[in-house]
């Protein structure tokens, strides 16, 4: 048994597929492949896929992580990615593949916080996003109120950039939310709380990261 | 018409994070196919009017897709019905129906093909076309606007729908939809008016233009006849067949989100030769055709590495029936336990032998055996002409209890023809005899989950000329069976009979149901398959707005001589035949399997020809000599 960590971009044909999905895509997408999954022990064996961490429905990702188990010693991370590569799946698209230590924690107890892009669907005065920024972040507590539950948004930030825009893209949010048990900020709550309609912006995920 | 594609998507992009279950409505999937939409002749969307949950699994869509996709002068798409979340949005934005692959909307396609298999999807046809705002009334579509065609089983019997639908395909689709295919291209390249499409159209085989036909009714409100209007219309159409099932196909759509079958589906034997008088399926796919073990197994292999899918269902109406089943099962299982792989083999007979197909392909013991006894006393039995002994099914029962599962479901219809309220109460008797081997053999953990649904008299059966039970005898039945099927370990499932009277309307309309479907659809009606979203009173108003009783087309007794609204489309099966049956019924008398001696029930003249240039196996009907004038002779409906 191997344990391999993925490191993919989940594009736009999976944009609107939930997270129990897109373990059924990897399961299907390594049987695609050919890489011989290992099933859990038990009276339902599932495959042993592991996400590193949910990503909200509609989202994108440039850096999305998972596990994978398989049935096998022989095979090098150059022979899985060509494998992946070999048999593309719409909507992922293989960074990285490298092997870990079995005894590894898992990447889900190791999170800490995750950074989004958020990019404006129309063109928006980059300057007044700015000045919103930074009163948003001297706010001393930002008190919201999600699914009946009040809380303070204002820890849940530790960073906040605005990219202006370019030829490319319009006008874009940086921001990086806590994601600790019981502590985890939404992006779209950021960009609620500074004003703006939070569908009328795209998110898209850039990074998780880890305790050591 | 331009197409502002980036504008649609930024529409969609607000729109999409506040409904339900947006991946329904992207497209993308693996193995879906895209093509140049400038670089393709002829552009056709798929349709199936109800949610993309329901819609994707559709074998024959997926047939029809790849065949369609096959040709290069073609570009196939899908389109589904929004559910209701999505449809406010869209009309909220003014965003019209699109198909999946390319984004258009479905106004500019060349044919909007929609396949109709059961009823209650008529009001969402409706619908779906005024998304895509296309005119609702075959006569008021011009050059303009897309071909409307409909296949499917509900098609059998086209009149309710015949105002809607400018052409319905009769029978099998593999080889008619190239016909119509080539019928619209000849006449868009020629420039010449609709009609002139309509007309070539009623040439193709299998192929009815209802536009081209006129009905006469006597007082009484019975069909005098169905006249055609043009020399291109023939009286008669007969429902196209493959004589040879092509290869299945294996390159299936893989759904992003769940739905509700996700899995390879093949099709292993089209038709069922047990002759169940109640079954429309039964009496409308003859003759019983085969594919290979060989095929069968190849295209399992195919598929799964195409989608990486890990469950495969073989698929027919009678899986024992297969000649080569136990090959093919052996076969199947041993790839499947190397593989982590999930078979389904629904529709198996009621007898031990079906526990061992289940056994060898180490099938889950979660779900429970299903068994569809369908009725329980012998009268019953000889009646809708499936004869099971009690005994048989309480080994059979015993059997599965003691090999493992803990439920076993079975299937029950009330509502036969001369059924009583004895016939029904035996359905309780029997489910007690099971459930009580059940604890003998597991003690508590045993179920007995009966489903029991209600009869609707199909055309095309023999039980067309019977009365579908009125509400009342349905609940005084269900109201039986609800106070007696009760006891530790049994559950019980029935049809609201207000469901059941709209399938049975829409099953037995005319084409005066037209008005009533179309006044129904503006009172909001939608959805009419889904518990939760039909509405009866919506439908009794549609009724009342067109001065039509529904009882004339539900609880009338058919004399033997009616002329039917659907008498001019034929299943190869002659009416003739289907009488017989129905006075057989009313003797008890039993027909056995039509493979080990024929009954002529008019498939075999009807399609001579077409067997004689495909011989083979595969057929299962027995060689019978026939007697040329007899098809000559058959009456003609009208």
């Amino acid at each position: 048994m191997m344990r391999c960590r993925i490191t993919y971009r989940k594009t736009a044909p999976l944009r609107y597929t939930g997270n129990l999905d897109i373990q059924k895509i990897w399961e299907r997408y390594l049987r695609r492949a050919g890489l011989p999954v290992a099933y859990s022990q038990g009276f339902h064996p599932q495959p042993r896929i592991q996400q590193a961490c949910p990503l909200p429905l509609g989202f994108l990702s440039q850096a999305e992580l998972a596990d994978i188990y398989l049935d096998n010693d022989t095979l090098r991370p150059d022979d899985i990615t060509r494998s992946l590569q070999a048999m593309p799946y719409p909507g992922i698209e293989i960074a990285a593949v490298e092997e870990i230590d079995l005894t590894e924690a898992t990447l889900a107890g190791r999170v800490i916080a995750t950074e989004y892009l958020a990019e404006w669907i129309d063109p928006l005065d980059a300057d007044q996003l700015t000045s919103k920024a930074s009163a948003l972040l001297n706010a001393p507590q930002l008190l919201r109120s999600r699914r009946d539950r009040n809380y303070d948004l204002r820890p849940l930030i530790e960073a906040l950039e605005v990219l202006p825009a370019d030829s490319s893209h319009n006008a874009m949010l940086r921001m990086q939310l806590s994601a600790r048990q019981s502590a985890t900020g939404r992006p779209e709550e950021v960009v609620s709380a500074l004003g703006y309609a939070p569908y009328d912006a795209r998110f898209t995920r850039t990074r998780i990261m880890f305790t050591p | 018409m331009t197409f502002d594609h980036t504008m649609l998507q930024k529409q969609l992009e607000r729109i999409l994070p506040t409904v339900q279950k947006p991946g329904r409505y992207v497209g993308g999937e693996l193995n879906q196919i895209v093509k140049d939409w400038d670089g393709v002749e002829t552009h056709i969307a798929l349709a199936f009017p109800d949610i993309y949950d329901l819609g994707l699994p559709n074998l024959g869509l997926a047939i029809l897709y790849q065949t369609l996709n096959a040709r290069e002068d073609v570009f196939a798409e899908r389109v589904y019905s929004p559910w209701t979340d999505m449809e406010l949005a869209m009309r909220k934005s003014s965003i019209p129906l699109y198909a999946l692959e390319s984004h258009r909307p479905i106004a500019d396609f060349d044919i909007l093909a929609l396949t109709l298999p059961y009823e209650t999807l008529y009001t969402n046809t409706l619908n779906l076309l005024d998304l895509a705002g296309i005119p609702l009334y075959a006569a008021h579509r011009s050059d303009q606007h897309p071909l409307v065609i409909a296949g499917g089983h509900a098609c059998y019997n086209p009149e309710p729908m015949s105002a809607f639908i400018d052409a319905f395909a009769i029978g099998e689709g593999e080889e008619m939809i190239h016909d119509i295919v080539n019928a619209y291209q000849a006449w868009k390249r020629s420039g010449q008016p609709r009609a002139t499409l309509l007309k070539a159209l009623a040439h193709v085989s299998g192929l009815y233009v209802p536009a081209l036909y006129e009905p006469d009714y006597h007082p009484d409100g019975t069909l005098r006849e169905l006249r055609p209007l043009d020399p291109a219309a023939p009286r008669r159409i007969t429902k196209r067949i493959v004589a040879k099932l092509p290869p299945p196909p294996t390159n299936f759509i893989v759904p992003s989100i769940d739905v509700v079958h996700n899995r390879v589906a093949v099709e292993i034997m089209r038709g069922c030769t047990r002759g169940c008088r109640f079954c429309h399926a039964g009496f409308i796919n003859r003759p019983v055709r085969e594919r290979p073990v060989e095929e069968i197994l190849q295209a399992i292999q195919t598929a799964l590495k195409q989608t990486g899918y890990e469950e495969v269902a073989l698929l027919s109406l009678s899986s024992s029936d297969y000649t080569q089943i136990i090959d093919l099962v052996d076969q199947v299982s041993k790839h499947a336990s190397e593989n982590h792989l999930t078979i389904s083999l629904p529709s198996l007979r009621i007898e031990t032998f079906s526990i061992d197909l289940m056994d060898k392909l180490k099938s889950s013991r979660q779900g429970g055996f299903t068994l569809a006894p369908e009725a329980a006393t012998d009268r019953m039995r000889a009646t809708i002409n499936k004869p099971i002994a009690a005994e048989q099914l309480l080994e059979t029962a015993r059997a599965i209890y003691s090999r493992g599962w803990s439920t076993i479901k079975l299937y029950f219809m009330i509502g036969h023809p001369s059924e009583t309220l004895e016939d029904v109460r035996a359905i309780v008797d029997l489910c007690k005899a099971v459930i009580a081997e059940g604890r003998k053999i597991i003690g508590k953990r045993a179920v007995l989950h009966a489903g029991v649904s209600t009869f609707v008299p199909k055309p095309h059966t023999p039980f067309q000329w019977a009365p579908c039970d009125t509400q009342e005898q349905i609940q005084a039945k269900q109201q039986l069976l609800r106070s007696e099927l009760r006891g530790p370990g049994l559950k019980m499932t029935w049809t609201s009979p207000k469901d059941t009277m709209l399938e049975a309307w829409l099953s037995r309309g005319d084409r005066r149901m037209a008005e009533v479907i179309y006044n129904a659809w503006q009172n909001g009606a939608k959805f009419d398959a889904w518990q939760d979203q039909y509405r009866y009173e919506i439908w009794q108003v549609a009724f009342e707005q067109a001065g039509i009783d529904p009882a004339f087309y539900t609880h009338r007794m058919r004399a033997e001589d009616e002329i039917f609204p659907w008498d001019h489309i034929s299943p190869g099966v002659r009416k003739s035949f289907l009488l017989g049956e129905y006075r057989a019924s009313q003797t008890q008398s039993f027909r056995s399997d039509c493979r080990e001696s024929c009954f002529a029930c008019g498939i075999l003249p009807t399609f001579a020809e077409l067997r004689r240039a495909n011989p083979g196996k595969h057929w299962m009907c027995p060689e019978v000599p026939i007697r040329k004038k007899k098809a000559v002779l058959e009456p003609v409906a009208s």
